[in-house]
């Protein structure tokens, strides 16, 4: 049973559709070709929370829905819970 | 299902029956509470302004309450207003969508007399508007609003998508949708670009987008936690360029028709976009002043806004505001996020859902008494 989505194949990040716990083996589906992924958590992630699915060097783009969502503030890892601690918006970036 | 509907005096059709006492301005509320309290079945609405505006902030007034009370979900209209020409002007705005309407002004005569003379009015119209009778309608006819809030990630996965299947039924029937949030399109506003049907009409969407931008960043200060809100965040959205990807999935696929002022009437069928602030009651209240009779309004972490007269359907991906605000919520899709449902299937139940409500069914915010009505002002009174 799928544990997080992927809205498009080759977004940088996934939503969790229940709780995952860090440690923990969780599949995902990429929802525009139906492919599965395989991940282990870096991470507790809470249902509705994002996880990252590819690597992504610190200052990198970081995709969701085939569209830059933000910058990585630091490097992240396959696997890491991504949210405000180390993602932030491309756009109104008022602290830089 | 067939839907149902009363057919106004100008040809638009509404699905609700109301009868309105609008104030004019904020120390008329008591007497349009007065009324209502003395004529069940009149629905006062109150709110804090209406004096000492002026320019396009006083169009902006004027252009709401009028919106609101010519409604096609309203029988009739009672005004009051502190004095008889901001009243009138009321009165005649309204009084061009032909249904009927009458003003008084409180100014030589007190609440007690104000309140005596416009009850008995809001009695007749009460009797008058529970004869009119409701008659067959196409799905064209409706004018459907769209907006979202306490967004988290279960929207951009589940109900608003949802809600793009019924906006792209609609706007193929020969329907009007109205959808706004200029500030949360940020991140994805090209996307909306794109779809609009002609370059002076991308431009005018540019144009409108970058002034309300431009007016969130002169102030100097970083929006996050306001936009996106803290709900947002507690709901996984981490940014605004994912807010807006969220948001933009309920708008479907169809071409945007035209680019319109805050509760300015649509021109033409289809998908139109309203230059509106992303707060929930504001949003709706523009948009309800535009003409819109039934508004389909997707939630993750649980938004519960309704509104004086327009249909609120609220829809969540989220199961654990599904469960723990069940109240609140007309249909939960989170059967999308286990994968037990199809968005097809979502969409099919969310346009059942859109014809029951259309129908008669009362929404879960107006059976809770949810009446928002939230009015925009551009800058501060004279």
């Amino acid at each position: 049973m799928h544990k997080f989505l992927v809205h498009n194949n080759g977004d940088d990040v996934g939503v969790a559709s229940e709780d995952i716990r860090r440690g923990e083996e969780v599949t995902g589906v990429y929802m525009d070709t139906e492919e599965i992924i395989t991940l282990v958590a870096r991470g507790d992630i809470r249902l509705a929370h994002k996880i990252a699915v590819n690597d992504i060097p610190a200052g990198g783009e970081v995709t969701e829905y085939g569209v830059r969502i933000g910058l990585a503030k630091q490097a992240i890892a396959a696997g890491d819970f991504v949210h405000v601690h180390n993602i932030r918006s491309a756009r109104w970036s008022f602290d830089t | 299902m067939q839907l149902t509907g009363y057919r106004r005096e100008n040809g638009r059709v509404g699905i609700r029956n109301h009868v309105v006492v609008l104030p004019v301005d904020d120390i008329s509320n008591a007497a349009a509470e007065g009324v209502a309290r003395l004529i069940p079945g009149a629905l006062a609405i109150p709110h804090p302004y209406g004096r000492l505006q002026f320019g396009e902030d006083l169009e902006l007034h004027f252009r709401t309450l009028i919106g609101t009370g010519a409604n096609p979900n309203v029988a009739s209209a009672i005004i009051i207003g502190i004095e008889p020409n901001w009243t009138e002007r009321m009165v005649e705005g309204i009084r061009a969508s032909g249904k009927p309407v009458e003003g008084f002004s409180i100014e030589r005569f007190g609440d007690l007399e104000t309140i005596r003379t416009a009850a008995r009015v809001a009695q007749r119209f009460v009797q008058d508007a529970s004869e009119l009778k409701r008659e067959p309608i196409e799905l064209g006819d409706i004018w459907l609003s769209i907006k979202c809030g306490e967004s988290d990630t279960t929207t951009g996965l589940a109900s608003c998508p949802t809600v793009a299947r019924v906006v792209d039924q609609v706007v193929d029937a020969g329907g009007t949708v109205l959808f706004g949030e200029t500030s949360e399109l940020t991140g994805g506003e090209h996307l909306i670009a794109e779809r609009c049907e002609s370059d002076e009409l991308r431009t005018r969407f540019q144009k409108t987008y970058d002034a309300y931008v431009s007016m969130i960043v002169s102030k100097g200060v970083d929006p996050f936690g306001s936009q996106p809100t803290q709900g947002n965040i507690r709901g996984g959205l981490s940014t605004i360029e994912e807010k807006a990807l969220g948001n933009i999935a309920k708008t479907g696929t169809k071409p945007v028709v035209d680019v319109l002022g805050p509760a300015e009437a649509p021109r033409v069928p289809g998908l139109n976009f309203m230059d509106t602030s992303s707060a929930a009651a504001e949003c709706i209240t523009l948009m309800a002043a535009a003409g819109a009779v039934i508004h389909l309004f997707p939630t993750g972490q649980g938004n519960i806004v309704g509104h004086p007269i327009e249909a609120v359907i609220k829809l969540t991906g989220n199961p654990i505001t599904a469960k723990t605000m069940s109240e609140h919520i007309d249909l939960d899709v989170s059967g999308l996020l286990r994968r037990e449902m199809t968005l097809s299937e979502a969409g099919d139940r969310l346009m059942e859902v859109t014809g029951r409500t259309v129908n008669g069914r009362l929404t879960c915010a107006e059976a809770l008494g949810h009446r928002e009505f939230v009015l925009t002002k551009l800058y501060p009174s004279a």
